[in-house]
């Protein structure tokens, strides 16, 4: 029932966002361009509208609704893994990884073969080349949450102070501003490549976390009860440290480290729907998705035609929605 | 419910170059309870993580109804061996009756939700060890015997062959700890406990293993094990063993130096 509520009402936020913008165009007119353009035999747009829906807002608000659930998921999983509140999907290393990838892409203009390699391809790089790092810091032992949190810390001051010489050494101011528009996270940059390719990254690692829910419960109290109830807690953590940074790092190539969604949405969610990851993870993929497809809404009409970057928004519409639900918890 | 044999063969295990066990053995036969004794450091919680399979000896092997712990799956472990472990101080986002859940895990499929017959389970070992209405208590709001009962709880719905507690009678009043002992001394399960109360212990338990140093020092009945002697060098403490109606050693300890030492 909630469940169902909790779809719908996900489904409702996608479509009403796509009908905020300057453009003036209503739920029906949404509901139109994306049924003739899946070949539904409805009325289809006229030309410029319809490109406006297709092009433009669906798959931001599409990717959107992605990031949002995977960078929840990611942290929800993180948490339970590291037995540490603070966790984030950005832990082990993804961010400071992603823009150290981007910033040299976009600085020294890395180029491989012909064209020049674009952004996403850099930061994904990027942060695969962190995560291997925080693996190869933290060792055999990698599976132990106190080293590789450990681990993570240090590469990403690392990868953070690596950025920092890059853009000194050799940054125009124009560069520079889209880099921090890029670091704070933006979807300014969606498309429906980037909305295909997380999907197919997010849905696979979501459906590898959710297999492991029970896996993430027996965490609750440690290695040794997870190990007493039948898991085998190194593999089980390496493999979920894995999905998570694979998963992260998609995301992050696609709209930047979008910072607050990963931490906070799993603690609101965790305290309605319960501890227990069968039911949390699947409540934060779609809370998640909610919170990111309103706070990019806000983030592009709020100061229209400026606009914010929406890690910025999330920020400052999470904490007071988080205040709120840690009083009414106390 | 049915039962195991243990047998621990001159185990031994180290935490880097410090040795924390040596060539101690051990057998629990099948239905018994079987005491571990010791002071602080002596070895008692690492000898039941092996003995748990959660740690591999080093030199040695645990044998669960003559086959080696390592030649088991970790599922098929959990199906056989409970543990309740000491608590630490842990933040748990769960309830009470979610926490006693956790022990149905290894007995369903690794994709299934709990069936009605877990919940109905758990909620009658929760009534078992006492705290009927506790179902929807948060963990953070129960006190330390609240917890190690529900743990309990956690540990008999997994429906162990074996039994492993360490110092659960830590937390509990007397009257608790009484209970836990004579339904542990009564379980038809293999049970092998760590614990302090050298009096307790010799109540209840059929066999009694005394450690010092890691090192195995006696085994056998507690009117065996538990000598004066035995409680001076282990212990450092003088101690009166006088023996009771059943034949059970009953432990007194004299105010330092004042205490005559009666052979036992």
């Amino acid at each position: 029932m909630k469940a169902a509520a909790l779809l719908f009402l996900l489904l409702l936020s996608i479509a009403a966002a796509v009908t905020v913008g300057a453009a003036d165009l209503s739920v029906v007119d949404v509901l139109r361009s994306v049924g003739a353009h899946l070949g539904l035999p409805v009325r289809a747009l006229p030309p410029l509208p319809d490109s406006i829906v297709w092009e433009l807002r669906l798959p931001r608000v599409l990717l959107a609704a992605l990031v949002g659930a995977g960078l929840a998921v990611c942290g929800a999983v993180l948490q339970a893994l590291t037995r540490n509140p603070l966790a984030d999907p950005f832990l082990l290393g993804i961010s400071s990884g992603a823009s150290t990838g981007a910033v040299a892409v976009l600085v020294l203009g890395i180029r491989i073969g012909t064209g020049p390699v674009d952004l996403a391809t850099g930061a994904f790089a990027g942060s695969v080349a962190a995560f291997a790092a925080v693996l190869a810091l933290a060792g055999r032992r990698a599976a132990e949450p106190t080293r590789i949190v450990l681990a993570g810390v240090a590469v990403s001051q690392l990868f953070s102070a690596v950025t920092s010489l890059i853009v000194i050494s050799d940054a125009h101011t124009q560069d520079t501003r889209s880099i921090t528009f890029w670091l704070l996270g933006s979807l300014t940059a969606a498309s429906w490549t980037a909305v295909t390719l997380c999907a197919a990254v997010a849905g696979a690692g979501l459906l590898v976390c959710w297999a492991a829910a029970t896996a993430l419960d027996a965490f609750a109290f440690g290695t040794d009860a997870a190990r007493s109830l039948g898991f085998s807690p190194g593999r089980t953590r390496l493999l979920l440290f894995g999905v998570t940074a694979l998963v992260a790092a998609t995301l992050v190539a696609a709209s930047g480290a979008i910072g607050f969604v990963g931490l906070t949405v799993p603690h609101a969610v965790r305290f309605v729907v319960g501890a227990r990851h069968r039911s949390l993870l699947p409540a934060c993929a779609v809370v998640g998705a909610i919170f990111l497809v309103w706070a990019d809404t806000a983030a592009r009409t709020a100061f229209a035609p400026q606009e914010l970057p929406v890690g910025v928004l999330t920020a400052l519409l999470g904490v007071p929605v988080f205040a709120l639900v840690m009083r009414r918890r106390a | 419910m049915t039962t195991a044999r243990l047998r621990a063969d001159q185990v031994g295990w180290n935490a880097g170059a410090v040795t924390i066990l040596a060539e101690v053995a051990l057998t629990a036969e099948p239905g018994t309870t079987v005491g571990v004794l010791g002071p602080n450091g002596s070895g008692k919680s690492s000898l039941l993580r092996l003995l748990a399979g959660l740690a591999r000896p080093h030199t040695g092997e645990v044998l669960l109804d003559d086959v080696g712990l390592s030649m088991l799956r970790q599922r098929a472990l959990a199906r056989r061996i409970a543990v309740v472990a000491q608590q630490a101080a842990t933040e748990v986002d769960l309830s009470a009756l979610e926490v006693v859940l956790l022990g149905r895990i290894p007995h369903r499929p690794r994709l299934a939700g709990e069936s009605g017959a877990d919940v109905a389970l758990a909620r009658q070992a929760l009534a078992d060890a006492g705290l009927a209405g506790f179902e929807r208590r948060r963990w953070a709001s129960l006190s330390g015997g609240e917890r190690q009962r529900v743990d309990l709880a956690r540990a008999l719905v997994q429906e162990p062959d074996l039994l492993l507690l360490d110092e659960p009678t830590n937390h509990l009043d007397i009257k608790h700890q009484l209970e836990l002992l004579h339904f542990l001394a009564s379980s038809p399960t293999t049970v092998v406990v760590t614990l302090h109360d050298l009096d307790l212990a010799a109540q209840h338990c059929d066999h009694l293993v005394l450690l010092h140093g890691g090192r195995l020092v006696a085994a056998g009945s507690p009117a065996e094990v538990l000598t004066p002697d035995r409680i001076a060098q282990v212990y450092e403490v003088r101690a009166q063993v006088d023996t009771d109606a059943d034949g059970r050693p009953r432990i007194r300890y004299g105010r330092s130096g004042s205490a005559r030492i009666v052979p036992g």
